[in-house]
Protein backbone atom coordinates (compact mmCIF):
# COMPACT_ATOMS: atom_id res chain seq x y z
CA UNK A 1 0.00 0.00 0.00
CA UNK A 2 1.24 3.50 -0.83
CA UNK A 3 2.08 5.68 2.16
CA UNK A 4 2.71 9.33 1.39
CA UNK A 5 5.05 9.71 4.37
CA UNK A 6 7.48 7.20 2.79
CA UNK A 7 8.39 9.78 0.12
CA UNK A 8 9.96 12.08 2.69
CA UNK A 9 11.90 9.36 4.57
CA UNK A 10 15.67 9.70 4.58
CA UNK A 11 17.22 7.02 2.39
CA UNK A 12 17.77 3.84 4.35
CA UNK A 13 15.36 4.71 7.20
CA UNK A 14 12.45 2.33 7.85
CA UNK A 15 9.40 2.94 5.68
CA UNK A 16 5.79 2.07 6.47
CA UNK A 17 4.70 -1.23 4.93
CA UNK A 18 1.33 -1.55 6.62
CA UNK A 19 -0.36 1.05 8.78
CA UNK A 20 -1.77 0.13 12.19
CA UNK A 21 -5.05 1.34 13.66
CA UNK A 22 -5.29 5.06 14.41
CA UNK A 23 -5.96 6.45 17.87
CA UNK A 24 -8.31 8.95 16.27
CA UNK A 25 -11.99 8.27 16.86
CA UNK A 26 -14.83 9.49 14.60
CA UNK A 27 -15.55 12.14 17.24
CA UNK A 28 -11.99 13.49 16.77
CA UNK A 29 -12.56 13.78 13.03
CA UNK A 30 -15.88 15.52 13.66
CA UNK A 31 -14.20 17.92 16.10
CA UNK A 32 -11.60 18.72 13.46
CA UNK A 33 -14.24 19.36 10.79
CA UNK A 34 -16.23 21.58 13.18
CA UNK A 35 -13.04 23.45 14.10
CA UNK A 36 -12.29 24.31 10.47
CA UNK A 37 -15.95 25.15 9.83
CA UNK A 38 -15.85 27.50 12.82
CA UNK A 39 -12.75 29.26 11.51
CA UNK A 40 -14.25 29.58 8.01
CA UNK A 41 -17.52 31.01 9.31
CA UNK A 42 -15.61 33.29 11.66
CA UNK A 43 -13.53 34.71 8.83
CA UNK A 44 -16.69 35.45 6.79
CA UNK A 45 -18.35 37.12 9.80
CA UNK A 46 -15.26 39.15 10.61
CA UNK A 47 -14.46 40.38 7.11
CA UNK A 48 -17.88 40.42 5.38
CA UNK A 49 -20.38 41.32 8.12
CA UNK A 50 -22.51 43.44 5.81
CA UNK A 51 -23.12 40.53 3.53
CA UNK A 52 -24.29 38.47 6.50
CA UNK A 53 -26.59 41.14 7.91
CA UNK A 54 -28.01 41.89 4.44
CA UNK A 55 -28.79 38.21 3.85
CA UNK A 56 -30.60 38.06 7.19
CA UNK A 57 -32.31 41.42 6.91
CA UNK A 58 -30.56 42.55 10.07
CA UNK A 59 -28.73 45.64 8.82
CA UNK A 60 -27.03 47.71 11.54
CA UNK A 61 -25.83 44.67 13.51
CA UNK A 62 -22.41 44.49 11.79
CA UNK A 63 -20.42 45.04 15.00
CA UNK A 64 -22.22 42.14 16.66
CA UNK A 65 -21.52 39.91 13.65
CA UNK A 66 -17.83 40.87 13.73
CA UNK A 67 -17.66 40.01 17.45
CA UNK A 68 -19.31 36.66 16.70
CA UNK A 69 -16.70 36.15 14.00
CA UNK A 70 -13.87 36.59 16.51
CA UNK A 71 -15.66 34.18 18.86
CA UNK A 72 -16.04 31.60 16.07
CA UNK A 73 -12.33 31.83 15.16
CA UNK A 74 -11.23 31.43 18.80
CA UNK A 75 -13.57 28.46 19.33
CA UNK A 76 -12.33 26.93 16.06
CA UNK A 77 -8.67 27.22 17.04
CA UNK A 78 -9.46 25.67 20.40
CA UNK A 79 -11.40 22.82 18.75
CA UNK A 80 -8.34 22.01 16.62
CA UNK A 81 -5.99 22.06 19.63
CA UNK A 82 -5.27 19.49 22.34
CA UNK A 83 -8.07 21.16 24.36
CA UNK A 84 -10.66 20.36 21.69
CA UNK A 85 -13.30 19.51 24.27
CA UNK A 86 -13.19 23.05 25.70
CA UNK A 87 -13.37 24.40 22.15
CA UNK A 88 -16.42 22.30 21.36
CA UNK A 89 -18.23 23.39 24.51
CA UNK A 90 -17.38 26.97 23.58
CA UNK A 91 -19.03 26.27 20.25
CA UNK A 92 -22.14 24.87 21.95
CA UNK A 93 -22.38 28.10 23.98
CA UNK A 94 -21.81 30.09 20.80
CA UNK A 95 -24.64 28.24 19.07
CA UNK A 96 -26.92 29.47 21.83
CA UNK A 97 -25.80 33.06 21.27
CA UNK A 98 -26.23 32.66 17.51
CA UNK A 99 -29.77 31.35 18.00
CA UNK A 100 -30.65 34.20 20.36
CA UNK A 101 -29.32 36.80 17.90
CA UNK A 102 -31.22 35.21 15.03
CA UNK A 103 -34.45 35.03 17.04
CA UNK A 104 -34.16 38.75 17.78
CA UNK A 105 -34.26 39.36 14.03
CA UNK A 106 -37.23 37.08 13.41
CA UNK A 107 -39.82 39.84 13.37
CA UNK A 108 -42.92 40.10 11.19
CA UNK A 109 -41.58 43.19 9.40
CA UNK A 110 -38.31 41.50 8.36
CA UNK A 111 -38.57 40.67 4.65
CA UNK A 112 -35.75 38.11 5.00
CA UNK A 113 -37.32 36.14 7.84
CA UNK A 114 -37.30 33.06 5.62
CA UNK A 115 -33.49 33.24 5.57
CA UNK A 116 -33.44 33.63 9.34
CA UNK A 117 -35.61 30.55 9.74
CA UNK A 118 -33.21 28.63 7.51
CA UNK A 119 -30.22 29.93 9.47
CA UNK A 120 -31.89 28.89 12.73
CA UNK A 121 -32.42 25.41 11.33
CA UNK A 122 -28.73 25.22 10.41
CA UNK A 123 -27.63 26.49 13.83
CA UNK A 124 -29.85 23.86 15.42
CA UNK A 125 -28.34 21.08 13.32
CA UNK A 126 -24.78 22.22 13.97
CA UNK A 127 -25.54 22.61 17.68
CA UNK A 128 -26.52 18.94 17.77
CA UNK A 129 -23.22 18.00 16.12
CA UNK A 130 -21.25 20.30 18.47
CA UNK A 131 -22.95 18.82 21.51
CA UNK A 132 -22.38 15.26 20.32
CA UNK A 133 -18.71 15.90 19.55
CA UNK A 134 -18.25 17.64 22.92
CA UNK A 135 -19.80 14.66 24.72
CA UNK A 136 -17.70 12.14 22.78
CA UNK A 137 -14.37 13.93 23.25
CA UNK A 138 -14.67 14.37 27.02
CA UNK A 139 -11.18 14.09 28.54
CA UNK A 140 -10.66 10.66 29.98
CA UNK A 141 -8.64 11.95 32.91
CA UNK A 142 -9.77 10.39 36.17
CA UNK A 143 -11.91 12.71 38.31
CA UNK A 144 -10.14 14.50 41.12
CA UNK A 145 -11.82 12.37 43.78
CA UNK A 146 -11.16 9.05 42.01
CA UNK A 147 -9.44 6.34 44.02
CA UNK A 148 -5.80 6.16 43.00
CA UNK A 149 -3.06 3.66 43.67
CA UNK A 150 -0.37 5.04 45.94
CA UNK A 151 3.27 3.97 45.95
CA UNK A 152 4.47 4.47 49.54
CA UNK A 153 6.93 1.57 49.36
CA UNK A 154 8.77 2.55 46.20
CA UNK A 155 11.81 4.29 47.62
CA UNK A 156 14.19 3.06 44.92
CA UNK A 157 16.87 2.55 47.58
CA UNK A 158 17.30 -1.19 48.17
CA UNK A 159 19.38 -0.53 51.29
CA UNK A 160 16.96 2.06 52.68
CA UNK A 161 16.98 5.85 52.67
CA UNK A 162 18.81 6.18 55.98
CA UNK A 163 21.71 4.16 54.66
CA UNK A 164 21.92 6.50 51.63
CA UNK A 165 21.72 9.62 53.78
CA UNK A 166 24.43 8.32 56.11
CA UNK A 167 26.72 7.49 53.18
CA UNK A 168 26.15 10.94 51.68
CA UNK A 169 26.94 12.61 55.02
CA UNK A 170 30.16 10.59 55.35
CA UNK A 171 31.24 11.53 51.83
CA UNK A 172 30.50 15.22 52.54
CA UNK A 173 32.42 15.09 55.84
CA UNK A 174 35.37 13.41 54.12
CA UNK A 175 35.34 16.02 51.36
CA UNK A 176 35.16 18.75 54.02
CA UNK A 177 38.21 17.35 55.83
CA UNK A 178 40.14 17.25 52.56
CA UNK A 179 39.23 20.88 51.89
CA UNK A 180 40.46 21.91 55.37
CA UNK A 181 43.73 20.01 54.82
CA UNK A 182 44.26 21.64 51.44
CA UNK A 183 43.49 25.04 53.03
CA UNK A 184 46.13 24.37 55.76
CA UNK A 185 48.68 23.37 53.13
CA UNK A 186 48.00 26.57 51.21
CA UNK A 187 48.67 28.60 54.36
CA UNK A 188 52.11 26.99 54.80
CA UNK A 189 54.71 29.41 53.38
CA UNK B 1 9.12 -5.06 12.05
CA UNK B 2 6.57 -3.39 14.34
CA UNK B 3 7.19 0.19 15.44
CA UNK B 4 5.28 3.05 17.04
CA UNK B 5 4.93 5.68 14.34
CA UNK B 6 3.92 9.34 14.65
CA UNK B 7 1.14 10.27 12.22
CA UNK B 8 0.14 13.67 13.61
CA UNK B 9 -1.18 15.34 16.74
CA UNK B 10 -2.41 12.68 19.19
CA UNK B 11 -2.07 10.01 16.54
CA UNK B 12 0.55 7.34 17.14
CA UNK B 13 0.08 3.95 15.51
CA UNK B 14 1.73 0.59 15.76
CA UNK B 15 2.71 0.14 12.10
CA UNK B 16 4.61 -2.53 10.22
CA UNK B 17 7.73 -0.90 8.79
CA UNK B 18 10.81 -2.10 6.93
CA UNK B 19 13.71 -3.30 9.07
CA UNK B 20 16.55 -0.85 9.64
CA UNK B 21 19.77 -1.38 7.69
CA UNK B 22 23.40 -0.55 8.26
CA UNK B 23 23.88 2.77 6.45
CA UNK B 24 27.35 3.69 7.65
CA UNK B 25 30.36 1.65 8.79
CA UNK B 26 29.94 3.10 12.30
CA UNK B 27 26.35 1.80 12.60
CA UNK B 28 25.04 -1.13 14.60
CA UNK B 29 21.59 -2.71 14.68
CA UNK B 30 20.08 -3.87 17.94
CA UNK B 31 17.15 -6.12 18.67
CA UNK B 32 15.18 -4.09 21.19
CA UNK B 33 14.40 -5.97 24.40
CA UNK B 34 12.82 -3.06 26.32
CA UNK B 35 11.88 0.52 25.60
CA UNK B 36 9.88 3.18 27.42
CA UNK B 37 7.61 6.15 26.87
CA UNK B 38 9.23 9.35 28.12
CA UNK B 39 7.48 12.51 29.30
CA UNK B 40 9.06 14.40 26.42
CA UNK B 41 7.39 11.94 24.00
CA UNK B 42 4.14 13.54 25.14
CA UNK B 43 5.32 16.93 23.82
CA UNK B 44 5.69 15.22 20.44
CA UNK B 45 2.34 13.44 20.90
CA UNK B 46 0.76 16.89 21.35
CA UNK B 47 2.76 18.28 18.44
CA UNK B 48 4.17 21.06 20.61
CA UNK B 49 7.71 20.48 19.38
CA UNK B 50 8.14 21.63 15.78
CA UNK B 51 9.77 19.48 13.14
CA UNK B 52 7.94 16.14 13.37
CA UNK B 53 6.85 14.45 10.15
CA UNK B 54 4.29 11.68 9.58
CA UNK B 55 6.12 8.38 9.47
CA UNK B 56 8.65 9.23 12.21
CA UNK B 57 9.34 6.33 14.58
CA UNK B 58 9.05 7.36 18.24
CA UNK B 59 11.18 6.49 21.24
CA UNK B 60 14.48 7.43 22.82
CA UNK B 61 14.66 5.15 25.87
CA UNK B 62 15.81 1.82 24.49
CA UNK B 63 18.03 -1.14 25.22
CA UNK B 64 18.68 -4.42 23.53
CA UNK B 65 21.09 -6.90 22.03
CA UNK B 66 23.48 -6.12 19.17
CA UNK B 67 22.60 -8.21 16.12
CA UNK B 68 24.70 -6.54 13.42
CA UNK B 69 27.69 -4.21 13.41
CA UNK B 70 29.22 -2.06 10.68
CA UNK B 71 32.81 -2.47 9.63
CA UNK B 72 33.84 0.78 11.34
CA UNK B 73 32.63 -0.03 14.82
CA UNK B 74 36.19 -1.00 15.45
CA UNK B 75 35.76 -3.89 17.83
CA UNK B 76 34.00 -1.70 20.40
CA UNK B 77 30.81 -3.69 19.95
CA UNK B 78 30.14 -7.19 18.77
CA UNK B 79 27.12 -9.32 18.03
CA UNK B 80 25.45 -10.47 21.22
CA UNK B 81 26.56 -7.50 23.34
CA UNK B 82 23.86 -6.13 25.62
CA UNK B 83 23.65 -2.36 25.43
CA UNK B 84 21.57 0.54 26.65
CA UNK B 85 21.25 3.23 23.98
CA UNK B 86 21.71 6.81 25.24
CA UNK B 87 19.13 9.14 23.73
CA UNK B 88 21.85 11.53 22.57
CA UNK B 89 23.79 10.27 19.56
CA UNK B 90 27.48 11.08 20.01
CA UNK B 91 30.58 10.83 17.87
CA UNK B 92 33.04 10.81 20.76
CA UNK B 93 35.56 12.75 18.67
CA UNK B 94 34.42 16.37 18.29
CA UNK B 95 35.49 19.18 20.58
CA UNK B 96 32.24 19.07 22.58
CA UNK B 97 32.35 15.29 23.06
CA UNK B 98 35.95 15.56 24.25
CA UNK B 99 34.78 18.10 26.86
CA UNK B 100 32.01 15.72 27.97
CA UNK B 101 29.31 17.98 26.52
CA UNK B 102 27.79 15.05 24.67
CA UNK B 103 24.30 16.50 24.15
CA UNK B 104 25.79 19.25 22.02
CA UNK B 105 27.91 16.93 19.88
CA UNK B 106 28.84 18.85 16.74
CA UNK B 107 28.81 15.88 14.38
CA UNK B 108 25.77 13.68 14.78
CA UNK B 109 22.83 15.91 13.80
CA UNK B 110 22.31 14.93 10.17
CA UNK B 111 19.96 17.90 9.68
CA UNK B 112 22.24 20.44 11.31
CA UNK B 113 21.25 23.15 8.85
CA UNK B 114 17.83 23.23 10.56
CA UNK B 115 19.27 23.33 14.07
CA UNK B 116 21.80 25.99 13.06
CA UNK B 117 18.94 28.20 11.91
CA UNK B 118 16.61 27.59 14.86
CA UNK B 119 19.05 27.31 17.77
CA UNK B 120 21.99 29.29 16.39
CA UNK B 121 24.20 26.20 16.54
CA UNK B 122 23.53 22.53 16.08
CA UNK B 123 23.05 20.15 18.99
CA UNK B 124 23.47 16.38 19.00
CA UNK B 125 21.28 14.06 16.99
CA UNK B 126 18.56 12.46 19.09
CA UNK B 127 16.61 9.25 18.59
CA UNK B 128 12.88 9.43 17.88
CA UNK B 129 12.66 13.17 18.18
CA UNK B 130 12.14 16.21 15.97
CA UNK B 131 13.91 16.70 12.64
CA UNK B 132 15.65 19.67 14.28
CA UNK B 133 17.72 17.01 16.03
CA UNK B 134 18.26 14.82 13.00
CA UNK B 135 14.93 13.03 12.68
CA UNK B 136 16.54 9.68 13.52
CA UNK B 137 14.11 6.74 13.79
CA UNK B 138 13.45 5.95 17.42
CA UNK B 139 13.59 2.86 19.56
CA UNK B 140 9.92 2.09 20.22
CA UNK B 141 10.34 -0.68 17.70
CA UNK B 142 11.55 -4.23 17.38
CA UNK B 143 14.90 -3.18 15.91
CA UNK B 144 16.91 0.04 16.04
CA UNK B 145 19.80 1.32 13.94
CA UNK B 146 22.31 2.97 16.25
CA UNK B 147 24.41 5.50 14.33
CA UNK B 148 27.95 6.21 15.61
CA UNK B 149 27.46 2.99 17.59
CA UNK B 150 31.14 2.76 18.53
CA UNK B 151 30.53 5.76 20.84
CA UNK B 152 26.74 5.78 21.25
CA UNK B 153 26.22 2.91 23.65
CA UNK B 154 26.43 1.88 27.27
CA UNK B 155 27.56 -1.73 27.63
CA UNK B 156 25.74 -3.42 30.47
CA UNK B 157 26.42 -6.73 32.15
CA UNK B 158 24.20 -9.79 32.05
CA UNK B 159 22.40 -10.75 35.23
CA UNK B 160 20.73 -7.42 35.93
CA UNK B 161 17.14 -7.16 34.65
CA UNK B 162 16.34 -4.73 31.82
CA UNK B 163 14.05 -2.78 34.14
CA UNK B 164 16.98 -1.74 36.35
CA UNK B 165 19.19 -0.68 33.43
CA UNK B 166 16.80 0.76 30.83
CA UNK B 167 16.61 4.20 32.41
CA UNK B 168 20.36 4.76 31.99
CA UNK B 169 19.25 5.75 28.48
CA UNK B 170 17.60 8.97 29.67
CA UNK B 171 15.60 9.63 32.83
CA UNK B 172 18.15 8.44 35.40
CA UNK B 173 21.10 10.46 34.07
CA UNK B 174 18.69 13.33 33.34
CA UNK B 175 17.52 13.43 36.96
CA UNK B 176 21.12 12.98 38.09
CA UNK B 177 22.47 15.77 35.90
CA UNK B 178 19.67 18.04 37.12
CA UNK B 179 20.81 17.48 40.70
CA UNK B 180 24.54 17.38 39.97
CA UNK B 181 24.51 20.74 38.21
CA UNK B 182 22.98 22.24 41.39
CA UNK B 183 26.32 21.76 43.21
CA UNK B 184 24.42 20.43 46.23
CA UNK B 185 25.88 21.27 49.65
CA UNK B 186 25.02 19.25 52.81
CA UNK B 187 22.99 22.19 54.18
CA UNK B 188 20.94 22.73 51.01
CA UNK B 189 17.22 22.51 50.48
CA UNK B 190 16.47 21.32 46.96
CA UNK B 191 12.96 22.02 45.63
CA UNK B 192 11.83 19.92 42.68
CA UNK B 193 8.83 20.87 40.56
CA UNK B 194 7.16 17.87 38.89
CA UNK B 195 7.13 14.31 40.24
CA UNK B 196 6.97 12.52 36.91
CA UNK B 197 9.71 9.99 36.07
CA UNK B 198 12.49 12.60 35.73
CA UNK B 199 11.34 14.34 38.91
CA UNK B 200 11.44 11.02 40.78
CA UNK B 201 14.99 10.40 39.56
CA UNK B 202 16.00 13.96 40.51
CA UNK B 203 14.63 13.41 44.03
CA UNK B 204 16.69 10.23 44.49
CA UNK B 205 19.75 11.90 42.96
CA UNK B 206 19.50 14.90 45.31
CA UNK B 207 19.30 12.49 48.27
CA UNK B 208 22.29 10.49 46.98
CA UNK B 209 24.22 13.75 46.53
CA UNK B 210 23.60 14.65 50.16
CA UNK B 211 20.92 17.36 50.16
CA UNK B 212 19.72 18.27 53.64
CA UNK B 213 16.08 18.54 52.56
CA UNK B 214 14.32 17.66 49.31
CA UNK B 215 10.90 19.17 48.59
CA UNK B 216 8.78 17.76 45.76
CA UNK B 217 5.89 19.67 44.17
CA UNK B 218 3.06 18.05 42.18
CA UNK B 219 -0.70 17.55 42.36
CA UNK B 220 -1.11 13.82 41.74
CA UNK B 221 -1.40 11.69 44.91
CA UNK B 222 0.33 8.65 43.38
CA UNK B 223 3.34 10.70 42.29
CA UNK B 224 3.52 12.55 45.61
CA UNK B 225 3.40 9.22 47.47
CA UNK B 226 6.28 7.92 45.34
CA UNK B 227 8.22 11.14 46.00
CA UNK B 228 7.66 10.80 49.71
CA UNK B 229 8.84 7.18 49.57
CA UNK B 230 12.06 8.49 48.01
CA UNK B 231 12.71 10.82 50.93
CA UNK B 232 11.03 14.06 49.84
CA UNK B 233 8.74 16.39 51.73
CA UNK B 234 5.80 17.00 49.42
CA UNK B 235 3.65 19.95 48.42
CA UNK B 236 0.36 19.44 46.58
CA UNK B 237 -0.01 22.65 44.58
CA UNK B 238 -3.75 22.14 44.13
CA UNK B 239 -4.43 22.20 47.83
CA UNK B 240 -1.54 24.28 49.23
CA UNK B 241 0.26 27.49 48.34
CA UNK B 242 3.67 26.55 46.96
CA UNK B 243 5.16 29.91 47.92
CA UNK B 244 3.89 29.79 51.51
CA UNK B 245 4.92 26.18 52.09
CA UNK B 246 8.39 26.71 50.66
CA UNK B 247 8.83 29.74 52.90
CA UNK B 248 7.72 27.70 55.94
CA UNK B 249 10.02 24.80 55.13
CA UNK B 250 13.07 27.04 54.64
CA UNK B 251 12.56 29.51 57.52
CA UNK B 252 11.57 32.18 55.04
CA UNK B 253 14.84 31.98 53.10
CA UNK B 254 13.70 29.96 50.08
CA UNK B 255 15.31 26.81 48.69
CA UNK B 256 18.94 27.20 47.67
CA UNK B 257 18.48 24.91 44.68
CA UNK B 258 15.43 24.60 42.42
CA UNK B 259 14.88 21.98 39.73
CA UNK B 260 12.27 22.25 36.95
CA UNK B 261 11.19 18.74 35.93
CA UNK B 262 8.02 20.03 34.27
CA UNK B 263 9.08 22.00 31.22
CA UNK B 264 6.94 23.53 28.53
CA UNK B 265 3.55 22.00 29.43
CA UNK B 266 3.02 23.23 32.96
CA UNK B 267 -0.34 22.57 34.61
CA UNK B 268 -3.09 25.06 33.71
CA UNK B 269 -5.20 26.26 36.66
CA UNK B 270 -7.84 28.95 36.95
CA UNK B 271 -6.21 30.11 40.19
CA UNK B 272 -2.96 30.79 38.30
CA UNK B 273 -3.88 33.37 35.65
CA UNK B 274 -0.45 33.27 33.99
CA UNK B 275 -1.01 29.60 33.11
CA UNK B 276 -4.31 30.45 31.41
CA UNK B 277 -2.71 33.24 29.42
CA UNK B 278 0.19 30.97 28.41
CA UNK B 279 -2.24 28.28 27.26
CA UNK B 280 -4.24 30.74 25.19
CA UNK B 281 -1.06 32.10 23.59
CA UNK B 282 0.26 28.60 22.97
CA UNK B 283 -2.99 27.69 21.22
CA UNK B 284 -2.69 30.55 18.73
CA UNK B 285 1.06 29.93 18.40
CA UNK B 286 1.98 33.27 19.99
CA UNK B 287 4.15 31.42 22.53
CA UNK B 288 5.58 27.93 22.33
CA UNK B 289 6.14 27.19 26.04
CA UNK B 290 4.18 27.55 29.28
CA UNK B 291 6.95 28.60 31.68
CA UNK B 292 4.96 28.95 34.93
CA UNK B 293 7.45 26.78 36.82
CA UNK B 294 10.41 28.91 35.70
CA UNK B 295 8.63 32.05 36.92
CA UNK B 296 7.82 30.45 40.26
CA UNK B 297 11.36 29.11 40.72
CA UNK B 298 12.94 32.50 40.05
CA UNK B 299 10.57 34.06 42.57
CA UNK B 300 11.11 31.55 45.40
CA UNK B 301 14.76 30.62 44.96
CA UNK B 302 17.09 31.90 47.64
CA UNK B 303 19.31 34.77 46.39
CA UNK B 304 22.57 33.39 45.07
CA UNK B 305 20.87 30.06 44.38
CA UNK B 306 20.93 27.75 41.40
CA UNK B 307 18.07 26.89 39.07
CA UNK B 308 18.45 23.65 37.14
CA UNK B 309 16.21 22.95 34.15
CA UNK B 310 16.04 19.39 32.80
CA UNK B 311 12.41 19.98 31.71
CA UNK B 312 12.06 20.40 27.96
CA UNK B 313 11.40 23.84 26.46
CA UNK B 314 10.99 24.13 22.73
CA UNK B 315 11.05 27.77 21.71
CA UNK B 316 9.82 31.04 23.12
CA UNK B 317 8.74 31.76 26.70
CA UNK B 318 7.07 35.02 27.72
CA UNK B 319 7.13 37.11 30.86
CA UNK B 320 10.11 35.61 32.62
CA UNK B 321 10.96 37.79 35.63
CA UNK B 322 14.49 38.65 34.53
CA UNK B 323 14.60 41.51 37.06
CA UNK B 324 14.28 39.09 39.96
CA UNK B 325 16.63 36.63 38.25
CA UNK B 326 19.34 39.24 37.81
CA UNK B 327 18.97 41.09 41.12
CA UNK B 328 18.91 37.87 43.14
CA UNK B 329 22.11 36.74 41.44
CA UNK B 330 20.69 33.40 40.40
CA UNK B 331 22.44 30.90 38.18
CA UNK B 332 20.52 28.81 35.64
CA UNK B 333 21.90 25.55 34.30
CA UNK B 334 20.07 23.55 31.72
CA UNK B 335 20.47 21.37 28.64
CA UNK B 336 19.67 17.99 27.23
CA UNK B 337 21.50 15.34 29.20
CA UNK B 338 25.15 14.51 28.58
CA UNK B 339 24.16 10.89 29.16
CA UNK B 340 27.56 9.22 28.77
CA UNK B 341 29.18 11.71 31.17
CA UNK B 342 27.28 10.09 34.05
CA UNK B 343 26.51 6.51 33.11
CA UNK B 344 29.70 4.77 34.34
CA UNK B 345 29.06 6.11 37.84
CA UNK B 346 25.32 5.41 37.71
CA UNK B 347 25.80 1.87 36.44
CA UNK B 348 28.18 1.23 39.33
CA UNK B 349 25.58 2.55 41.78
CA UNK B 350 22.98 0.18 40.31
CA UNK B 351 25.40 -2.76 40.47
CA UNK B 352 26.27 -1.89 44.09
CA UNK B 353 22.58 -1.84 45.02
CA UNK B 354 22.66 1.84 46.02
CA UNK B 355 19.69 2.52 43.79
CA UNK B 356 17.20 0.51 41.77
CA UNK B 357 15.60 2.76 39.12
CA UNK B 358 12.89 0.19 38.36
CA UNK B 359 10.88 1.60 41.28
CA UNK B 360 9.33 4.11 38.86
CA UNK B 361 7.73 1.52 36.52
CA UNK B 362 3.98 1.26 36.96
CA UNK B 363 2.98 -0.33 33.64
CA UNK B 364 4.66 -2.94 31.46
CA UNK B 365 2.86 -3.83 28.21
CA UNK B 366 3.61 -5.28 24.76
CA UNK B 367 4.77 -2.78 22.10
CA UNK B 368 1.47 -3.18 20.24
CA UNK B 369 -0.34 -1.54 23.17
CA UNK B 370 1.98 1.48 22.98
CA UNK B 371 -0.47 3.87 21.28
CA UNK B 372 -3.10 3.35 23.98
CA UNK B 373 -0.45 3.75 26.67
CA UNK B 374 0.43 7.19 25.31
CA UNK B 375 -3.14 8.18 26.15
CA UNK B 376 -3.08 6.47 29.55
CA UNK B 377 0.23 8.17 30.44
CA UNK B 378 -0.95 11.56 29.15
CA UNK B 379 -4.25 11.37 31.03
CA UNK B 380 -2.59 9.99 34.19
CA UNK B 381 -5.12 7.18 34.16
CA UNK B 382 -4.66 4.10 36.33
CA UNK B 383 -2.08 5.98 38.47
CA UNK B 384 0.39 5.71 35.61
CA UNK B 385 3.88 7.07 36.23
CA UNK B 386 6.12 5.16 33.81
CA UNK B 387 5.37 2.80 30.94
CA UNK B 388 7.79 0.14 29.72
CA UNK B 389 7.10 -1.49 26.35
CA UNK B 390 8.21 -4.99 25.41
CA UNK B 391 8.60 -5.60 21.65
Amino acid sequence: MFHFSNIIRTKGDPKIVEGGPSLKQPADQLARALGWFSIGLGVVELFAPRRVTHTLGMEGRETLVRAFGVREIMAGIMSLSVEKNAGLWARVGGDGLDAAALLSGLTSDNPKKGNIALALLMVGGIAVLDYRAAQDTKPRRPPRDARRKLYPNRSGFPKGIESVRTAARQIAAHAGQNEVKQGDERRVP
Amino acid sequence: MKALVWHGKEDIRCDTVTDPEIQDPRDAIIKVTSCAICGSDLHLFHNFIPGMLPGDIMGHETMGEVVEVGSGVDGKLKKGDRIVVPFTIICGECDQCKRGNFSVCETTNRKRHLADKVFGHTTAGLFGYTHLTGGYPGGQAEYLRVPFADATHIKVPAGIPDEQLLFLSDIFPTGWQAAAQCDIEPTDTVAIWGCGPVGQMAIRSAILLGANQVIAIDCLPERLSMAEAGGATTINFETESVLERLQELTDGKGPEKCIDCVGMESHVMASLPDTLLDRAKQMVMAESDRPHVLREMIYVCRPGGIISVPGVYSGLSDMLPMGAFMNKGLTMRTGQTHVNRWTDDLLRRIEDGEIDPSFVITHTVPLEQGPEMYQVFRDKRDSCVKVVLKP
